[in-house]
């Protein structure tokens, strides 16, 4: 059936007026980051892009020694959607094909539990037992401690129940071993999944903000979230202009992240409703 | 796999689930259980003596005002949020989801928010919303003589949060609605439109039964996303303030044990939030099964 035109007007018109809501915010946040601090001051507020843009990002980016920061959030994020990865795959490939072995439900429950305990419920005794073994101010803390993933071994497990199990006994018998079999027909069936699961861990772990924040101190590990806020003097006048130069570099990594994935990453989602 | 095969491999299986079993316990189940223990104790000034006090850190949260605040603020603003972002997602993927140009577009340009941290979203629409420098006020001003001034005034900054925060969670949520929709099959709609449904009959009838599974269990993860990861939006604009109007739970969790060192107090606190998470997962659990969790 055909649509009337005027319906037709009417939706574009809404979905105009809706991405224009939705981004009005970051396109402002990239008109600030182009301006001078005169223009961020004065009234009434400019909606124009200025002639500031280079000085601005070079300020942020020395200040805030933002090629340091970018190499912690990036290296923290990938070896922590890694871990997840590696872990929740292995743990959901014993769930799946190995039977009723003892204690399979208990461990499953211990898994899944993960999921009541976010980080303020436990949060005083995890930094203890961080500064117990040494790991404040180190990748440690901010990598270790989140490899578990209850998302990741119900993502994995849901889809290795559609594989048939045949798959499996016939490799088997043709003498394949069972991590032969995980990692040459698994995992290549399951790309989209992992793909989903990565975009999904590695924006969540460069998004993190409260764990940094109390485990970290030193410029060495410092990650984007933290280096941000101490651009944000709490005394002085707040040089817009400069924080919203070094938001837009600190969001870039994600962006790209999500951009790159994002067709895998919605069927990663879809293929999870089939079920 | 025949049990002949799974008795053989059996160790495997162990050996594959330990890694995820040995953090889980390391870092999630025993420190919870320790924060339970350390909620019964009081330190004393310098943090050098654990003296027990049995039960009374939860009397006095259960009698501060402060905590109250705290927690019926949090309530509130994660209902708002909750309810803005979800209502609004949904709106807006079903309209993209119709068979118009440029879709994909509008998809993508929907979606980005996603990228952005807490934090992040924070600093955007506190500098738009800014009482000296934001446009947004300003013409809220002009147009309105509303002072909205979320420095002073905690109406407005309690306003500021539920604005960041819902627009941060709008892209995480859209995503999931349009996978959601991909699966709603369109003969069924074509099939309404033959029989001559309005557009509002066929979602009513057709669409949002489908992707209720989804709704649902955005529900449930936006509830505690929002509750838990507004930290970041009230660390790096209002710390609480003015005047403890966005003194949020985690906020103020946080201020107890890492800045004034109360590690009792904010232990109590701690289970609290684990009653919180709790009757939320009851409820999931009783409405949905298992169903498959993101974060």
């Amino acid at each position: 059936m055909k649509r009337k035109k005027s319906t037709t007007i009417f939706i574009h018109l809404f979905l105009i007026i809706s991405v224009i809501l939705v981004s009005f915010p970051i396109i402002y946040a990239f008109m600030v980051s182009t301006l001078n601090i005169n223009e961020v001051y004065s009234s009434p507020p400019k909606l124009q892009f200025g002639d500031n843009m280079l000085n601005n990002y070079r300020e942020a980016w020395q200040r805030s020694n933002m090629g340091k920061l970018l190499f912690n959030s990036a290296f923290i994020s990938v070896v922590t959607a890694v871990g997840k990865i590696i872990l929740s795959v292995s743990a959901a490939f014993a769930f799946v094909y190995f039977g009723d072995f003892p204690g399979k439900n208990i461990l499953f429950i211990l898994i899944l539990i993960t999921h009541m305990l976010p980080l303020p419920i436990r949060i005083v005794p995890t930094y203890q037992l961080m500064d117990n073994l040494g790991w404040l101010d180190t990748y440690y803390a901010l990598t270790i401690p989140f490899f578990a993933s209850a998302t990741g071994v119900l993502l994995f497990r849901q889809f290795y129940m559609t594989v048939p199990e045949s798959l499996l006994e016939a490799s088997l018998i043709d003498g394949i071993t069972p991590l032969r079999f995980l990692w040459s027909i698994l995992i290549p069936l399951s790309k989209s999944n992992i793909v989903a699961l990565f975009t999904i861990e590695f924006i969540w772990v460069w998004n993190q903000y409260l764990w940094p924040l109390v485990t970290t101190n030193s410029a060495q590990v410092r990650v984007v979230q933290i280096g941000l806020k101490m651009l944000i003097p709490s005394d002085a006048q707040p040089e817009w202009n400069v924080i919203m130069a070094a938001l837009i570099i600190g969001v870039i990594p994600p962006l790209l992240v999500y951009l790159t994935l994002q067709k895998s990453l919605v069927e990663g989602f879809a293929m999870q409703q089939d079920k | 796999m025949n049990s002949k095969f799974a008795k053989k491999y059996r160790y495997l299986a162990y050996l594959l689930i330990a890694p995820s079993i040995i953090i889980v316990t390391t870092f999630l189940i025993y420190p919870s259980a320790q924060s339970l223990y350390l909620s019964f104790f009081r330190s004393t000034p310098f943090g050098n003596r654990q003296i027990f006090v049995g039960i009374e850190n939860f009397q006095r949260l259960l009698t501060s005002p402060a905590y109250w605040n705290s927690l019926t603020r949090s309530l509130v603003f994660t209902a708002i949020t909750v309810f803005i972002s979800i209502s609004s997602a949904l709106i807006l993927a079903v309209v993209t989801n119709k068979k118009i140009k440029g879709a994909k577009i509008y998809k993508s340009l929907l979606i980005w928010p996603f990228a952005f941290s807490f934090a992040f979203a924070g600093i955007i629409w506190g500098v738009l919303l800014h009482p000296n420098v934001g446009i947004m006020s300003y013409y809220i001003k002009l147009l309105t003589t509303l002072d909205f001034n979320w420095i002073n005034n905690g109406t407005a900054a309690f306003t500021l949060i539920i604005i960041a925060s819902s627009w941060r969670m709008l892209g995480y949520n859209f995503i999931f609605f349009i996978a959601a929709l991909q699966n709603v099959s369109p003969e069924l709609l074509e099939a309404a439109d033959i029989d001559g449904a309005s557009p509002v009959t066929k979602f009513w009838k057709i669409t949002f039964p489908l992707i209720s599974p989804i709704t649902f269990f955005l529900l449930i993860m936006n509830t505690l996303q929002v509750f838990f990861l507004t930290f970041g939006v009230v660390d790096v604009l209002t710390q609480g303030g003015p005047a403890r109007a966005t003194d949020i739970v985690t906020y103020k969790l946080f201020r107890d044990a890492f800045l004034s060192m109360r590690t009792g107090y904010a232990s109590a606190q701690s289970i609290i939030l684990f009653v919180f998470v709790a009757i939320i997962t009851i409820i999931q659990f009783k409405y949905a099964g298992e169903k498959v969790f993101y974060q």
